[in-house]
């Protein structure tokens, strides 16, 4: 990942592909994989030195300036903000995603792809600990299951009753979902949600179940992982429908024990998400595939005529032809290609806030990797989104043992509301380390000594903030024109799951008919050679 | 078990069946070559070795192991070389791993390793034990060999009960559902609670933590039964007094016994009975003296009352005899008693001449009614003869005091029970549990009313809700329901009657109890029925009358229309020396050969009553025996004038021949005289 001067450029031969694609965020190589599966014949470039794109870990000093240059990807990145010029050293151990905070569930169809291609051969997982929430200004474990909801100290009796419930309701309905059954509805068979309710709000849902709001909050924000404030009625932005919310609980639950050294529903990638792009790369590459890195595209070719594509023209100079291209989402198509069509996508803000922290302390002890949500409304009063932070550690080798990377993320329609609640979550949750001696000085001054005890004692529960950094990633969709597809941004989201169902529809929409990386597309020598036409 | 369905352990595998048959082959070929061994006491490397290839395909052949032990001892019988010693330990430690590895449940290796182990030749490595032990509790959690051995590595390394507290709770966190780890705890508790450790001297101090720990469990998933167990144990630790004490007698503290003439020729026995809150033994004369001129010279034995001949019984008894001369001496007799001078009694017998008129002999030669005229039934213009209600309840003060710290921790456990089954209303557990602490609160501090018609809509929850197990909640409900009508004069004054031709007993005055029609299906709440003369059960759906051994004094008893399936069920009322009018009609008795609820009935070959020159003499008669041994043995050991069988499958015309010759004292039979 060296950044060599890119002067001499590698000659591409042949000439002309079934595809070629631009770019190697996690879609793209998930399509190059697909379509090398498929057997067409794949062009796959990047103009990175490295590989994943958008979708990749660069470390820290690598991240800055991928998000901060406004060659990379003008517009896409924007309001960074650090707090202080120094990084942590050894700042080049720091591996900084780009997607984060970001997650897998064990259940997850990433998962399965990953098995699936065999691209599970490239990568190596390891579970998250712990699930927190932020709730009236504490920290509380999540109980997101039988045993977690008996050892819960926060909850009463009565509440611990109240989510149990609710479990046993949502897992005999999960259980007949999936046993599909129409035909045997008796009553030992369990309770199944009548179909008006799975239509209905799901915030609606659980008050009909007469959770009480603490309760409603943990399974909207912590366990169902909604985005926006659900309270709002109609002025809600996104309203999750129970059917949502049962689905994401089902993918939860179902993620708990998938795996025998899996602790909860979560993993996370050995050295980052950017391995997950890699790892596909390596499937379309043992299925043939031709990479090459360090290879823009300068030109889109189009047909003189039909002013259709045809082909694209690279850095090196050299016209390469395929019938199908796929780009990076920082492309700018030519507006004179024919109209685009957008891939539906559920996302509505247009914007996503991130933070990064690097610290010296767990949030928790006995806990390296925490998932922790603060539900809306949690940070302040008019918090109308949910933050969800991630604290990874050296265990999955992305940061220095004695060190933890924090990443945060809300969705935004306002680029400095974003951050604003992302700055307010990293004041919740560390000690500033890099406030100037003069402001505390002031502070005290005005507010008087009676502040002081409090911060004091906070001062030894919270970890010290080292290094933070905030910044906001637009959300570009993906589109399609019948020959030339763009890859959607990373979204707002926990997981990959719409970023793989978009992908899903493009490479339908590229090869009618193709089934996407088919059961046991993963070719049989796999372990003997792995290596063996490795992209590197 | 404990609400987890048990996996099927079929094989359907070609394979798999394949080595199964390789298996049993090789298992054939070494059994014998092993019991050869065995038999002739060989203990060769080669003879042991065969041993362990035999167990490691089979570890549950304890033949094999018994060998091993032998051959263990014989051949280190002349060593002393500490290392030889080590080393053949460590080998047979070995072994066995290799065993349980194969069957983690397999008694024979267990065992095995325990014996080695007991033996304490050299030091156990208590570090590898445990060790072993964490890895098979992390596979199996529940395993209750691993328990079992846990207790002894424990108890053999001396570790202390606080510790092995702490490892269940570890395991509990883990898994709240591990019964096993629940019931550890339990026992765990209870010990240290009895010897009163330190930091458990109080039982108030801890209890309420420990309820507080279960409830976490209880209200996450009141559905999972591991909780409930270890709370039913900690209920049992608050309702259970430390001591027992005496709750009623007969006679009654203060009383004055009549005694009417009746069967003056005779020699008559008083019995005089001790009811206790639990079982107890050792009651004799040298915990229980009688003073009073009537007993003077005789010898008094005391005796416990079970129908299954423990030594341990709530119910104990002895007989004072009333001799001839007695009569003579028309002064009222006191008698005093008093339990290890505890309890102190006082009452007097008074021996009335009054004859009654227009009878002929003892009264029963007519046939006895059990149907009572409204008119009697309205006992409180007569109440002052009615001396027996209220008297039954003994209190102390210690147990008073210990009954209050109790009364706190149930108090709180109803409440947040209550809670529980505001969240959880279908929950059985929950309710019996509830009808269960409400039963122990009343038990110390009368609820009144309000607690029966709790307790009674509770139970009829249950039966609704858990038709798998209602017989249970109908026998605690039918518990619940005498415990009601006893409970209070007001309440039994409505089951009772005079009768007025009141000749059948020699103790006045006669009163018939009525619990007929009341659907029970259990008899209970003997202790305050000690007194009772003439008692109808009829029409209810008793199965067994175990607890009616107490009614000394019972001379009429009225089972008709219940549910009694045999002779044997009936064993308690061979006790009941003073019983003579017994009404079984419209049972089931003969519909099923053996009450297997009693496990310790008496057989033909038992000779606590001599029964071989009736058995001869029916055999003669031309009548199976063997097929009506059961009431022959009943029948012999009682004195009954009237008996009613009808309505039995048991009913026919040889078996009528054989109750009368079993019975002579016998005036009617099925409601028609005996000839």
């Amino acid at each position: 990942m060296a950044e060599i001067p890119t002067s001499d450029y590698p000659t591409i031969d042949p000439t002309s592909f079934d595809l070629i694609v631009s770019g190697t965020g996690l879609s793209a190589s998930l399509l190059a994989a697909a379509a090398s599966v498929a057997g067409k014949s794949v062009l796959h470039i990047d103009p990175n030195s490295f590989y994943g794109s958008h979708f990749s870990s660069l470390p820290l000093p690598s991240f800055l300036s991928y998000i901060s240059s406004a060659s990379s990807s003008p517009n896409l990145y924007s309001d960074v903000e650090t707090s202080s010029e120094s990084l942590p050293e050894p700042s080049r151990s720091f591996l900084v995603d780009l997607v984060g905070p970001r997650l897998l569930y064990c259940s997850d169809e990433t998962v399965d792809l990953l098995l699936r291609s065999g691209a599970s051969h490239h990568v190596e997982f390891k579970s998250v600990d712990s699930s927190l929430v932020y709730w009236d200004g504490k920290l509380c474990s999540v109980p997101d299951s039988r045993q977690a909801i008996f050892k819960d100290k926060s909850l009463g009796l009565a509440e611990k009753s109240q989510m149990m419930k609710f479990f046993k309701l949502v897992q005999s309905h999960i259980a007949l979902t999936r046993s599909g059954t129409t035909v045997e509805s008796g009553e030992e068979a369990g309770v199944m949600i009548p179909e008006e309710d799975l239509e209905m709000p799901f915030v609606e849902f659980l008050k009909k179940q007469r959770l009480p709001p603490k309760i409603r909050a943990l399974v909207l924000y912590a366990i169902a992982m909604a985005d926006y404030e659900q309270d709002n009625g109609d002025s809600c932005k996104m309203v999750v429908s129970t059917r949502e919310g049962i689905e994401t609980i089902s993918l939860y639950t179902s993620s708990i024990g998938r795996f025998a050294n899996a602790i909860g529903a979560f993993i996370y990638p050995m050295y980052g998400h950017g391995e997950l792009p890699q790892a596909f790369c390596r499937c379309a590459a043992v299925k043939g595939a031709l990479y090459v890195l360090r290879m823009p595209v300068i030109d889109i070719l189009t047909d003189m005529e039909s002013n259709k594509y045809i082909g694209v023209r690279l850095a090196s100079g050299q016209e390469i032809f395929s019938s199908q291209l796929v780009l990076d989402p920082s492309y700018e198509i030519p507006a004179s290609l024919s109209p685009r069509e957008n891939i539906v996508s559920s996302n509505l803000s247009s914007y996503v806030a991130r933070g990064v922290c690097i610290t010296n302390r767990s949030l928790e002890l006995n806990s390296a990797n925490i998932l922790l949500v603060f539900p809306p409304k949690s940070l302040h009063q008019e918090q109308l989104t949910a933050v969800r932070a991630l604290q990874i550690s050296a265990n999955v080798a992305v940061c220095p043992s004695g060190f933890f990377i924090v990443h945060l993320s809300t969705p935004c329609e306002d680029a400095a509301l974003g951050k604003e609640y992302i700055t307010s979550a990293m004041k919740a949750l560390f000690n500033s380390r890099e406030l100037p001696a003069e402001s505390v000085e002031a502070q005290t001054k005005e507010e008087g000594e009676s502040v002081e005890a409090p911060t004091q004692e906070e001062g030894e529960t919270k970890p010290t903030l080292l290094w933070s950094c905030a910044f906001v990633q637009e959300l570009r969709e993906a589109s399609y024109d019948g020959a030339a597809s763009i890859c959607p941004m990373p979204d707002a989201n926990l997981d990959f799951r719409n970023i793989l169902s978009t992908t899903r529809k493009l490479f339908q929409n590229m090869y009618p008919g193709e089934e996407f990386i088919p059961q046991n597309s993963a070719p049989d020598n796999i372990d003997d050679d792995a290596d063996e036409g490795s992209p590197e | 078990m404990h609400g987890r369905p048990r996996k099927s352990t079929m094989q359907e595998d070609p394979i798999a069946a394949a080595a199964l048959a390789a298996k049993s082959a090789r298992l054939r070929e070494l059994l014998p070559q092993l019991l050869h061994f065995h038999h002739n006491r060989i203990y060769t490397k080669e003879a042991v070795s065969v041993s362990s290839e035999l167990l490691k395909i089979n570890p549950e052949m304890y033949t094999g192991w018994n060998y091993r032990k032998l051959a263990f001892q014989h051949n280190l019988k002349e060593v002393s070389d500490t290392d030889t010693i080590k080393s053949a330990v460590e080998d047979e430690l070995r072994m066995v791993q290799v065993a349980l590895e194969i069957n983690t449940k397999s008694y024979g290796a267990w065992y095995h390793r325990k014996w080695i182990l007991g033996q304490k030749l050299v030091p156990a490595n208590f570090d590898h034990e445990f060790r072993l032990l964490d890895k098979l509790l992390e596979g199996d959690a529940r395993n209750f060999h691993g328990w079992n051995y846990r207790r002894f590595i424990a108890r053999l390394k001396d570790v202390s009960e606080e510790e092995e507290l702490e490892f269940t709770w570890k395991k509990i966190k883990s898994d709240f559902s591990n019964y096993s780890a629940w019931h550890n705890r339990s026992v765990l508790l209870s010990k240290l609670l009895r010897k009163k450790a330190k930091g458990f001297q109080e039982e108030g101090n801890i209890v309420p933590g420990e309820f507080e720990k279960v409830r976490d469990a209880l209200f996450t998933d009141p559905s999972d039964q591991s909780g409930w167990f270890y709370h039913l144990c900690l209920l049992q630790q608050t309702s259970t007094p430390p001591k027992p004490y005496v709750v009623s007698s007969w006679p009654f503290d203060k009383s004055t016994i009549e005694i009417s003439s009746q069967f003056k020729e005779k020699c008559e026995k008083f019995p005089i009975i001790f009811c206790f809150n639990q079982k107890v033994d050792g009651v004799s004369l040298a915990t229980v003296t009688v003073n009073s001129k009537l007993v003077s010279g005789q010898h008094i034995t005391w005796k416990p009352l079970s129908a299954n001949n423990s030594r341990k019984s709530k119910i104990w008894l002895a007989f004072l005899e009333i001799f001839n001369e007695n009569y003579e001496n028309s002064e009222p007799l006191s008698v005093e008693i008093s339990v290890q001078n505890i309890v102190h009694l006082n009452f007097v017998i008074k021996l009335s001449y009054t004859d009654h008129q227009g009878k002929n002999g003892d009264g029963l030669e007519q046939l006895f009614s059990w149907d009572c005229p409204e008119k009697c039934r309205n006992l409180q213009e007569t109440s002052p003869d009615f001396v027996y209600f209220d008297r039954w309840r003994v209190s102390y003060e210690d147990v008073e005091e210990d009954a209050k710290c109790h009364l706190v921790t149930l108090s709180a456990e109803i409440k947040h029970i209550k809670e529980l089954l505001l969240e959880w209303d279908e929950s059985k557990f929950g309710k019996l549990t509830l009808a269960r602490l409400l039963g122990a609160q009343n038990s110390v501090k009368s609820g009144g009313r309000s607690y029966f018609e709790e307790t009674l809509k509770l139970y009829d929850d249950l039966i609704k809700l858990d038709a798998p197990h209602s017989n249970y909640y109908r026998e605690e409900r039918s518990l619940v329901l005498l415990d009601q009508l006893t409970s209070s004069k007001v309440s039994l004054v409505k089951c009772c009657n005079r009768c007025e031709n009141s000749s059948y007993s020699y103790i006045n005055p006669q009163l018939c109890i009525h619990f007929s029609g009341l659907n029970l299906s259990r008899v209970g709440f003997v202790g305050r029925l000690l007194w009772v003369q003439i008692l109808d059960l009829s029409h209810n759906n008793l199965t067994s009358i175990s607890g009616l051994e107490a009614l000394q004094l019972l001379v009429c008893l009225n089972l008709s229309h219940n549910q009694i399936m045999s002779f044997t069920a009936l064993e308690p009322i061979k006790c009941l020396q003073s019983l003579k009018v017994l009404d079984l009609s419209f049972n089931e008795i003969g519909s099923h050969p053996v009450d297997t609820t009693w496990y310790l009935c008496s057989s033909p070959l038992s000779n606590t009553c001599n029964v071989t020159e009736i058995m001869e003499e029916v055999a003669r008669e031309n009548i199976q025996i063997w097929d009506f041994w059961e009431a022959i043995l009943l029948l012999k050991s009682l004195q009954l004038v009237q008996l009613d069988l009808q309505g039995n499958p048991v009913t026919n015309e040889p078996f009528r021949v054989l109750v009368e010759k079993v019975n002579p004292s016998l005036k009617w039979l099925d409601g028609k005289p005996v000839s």
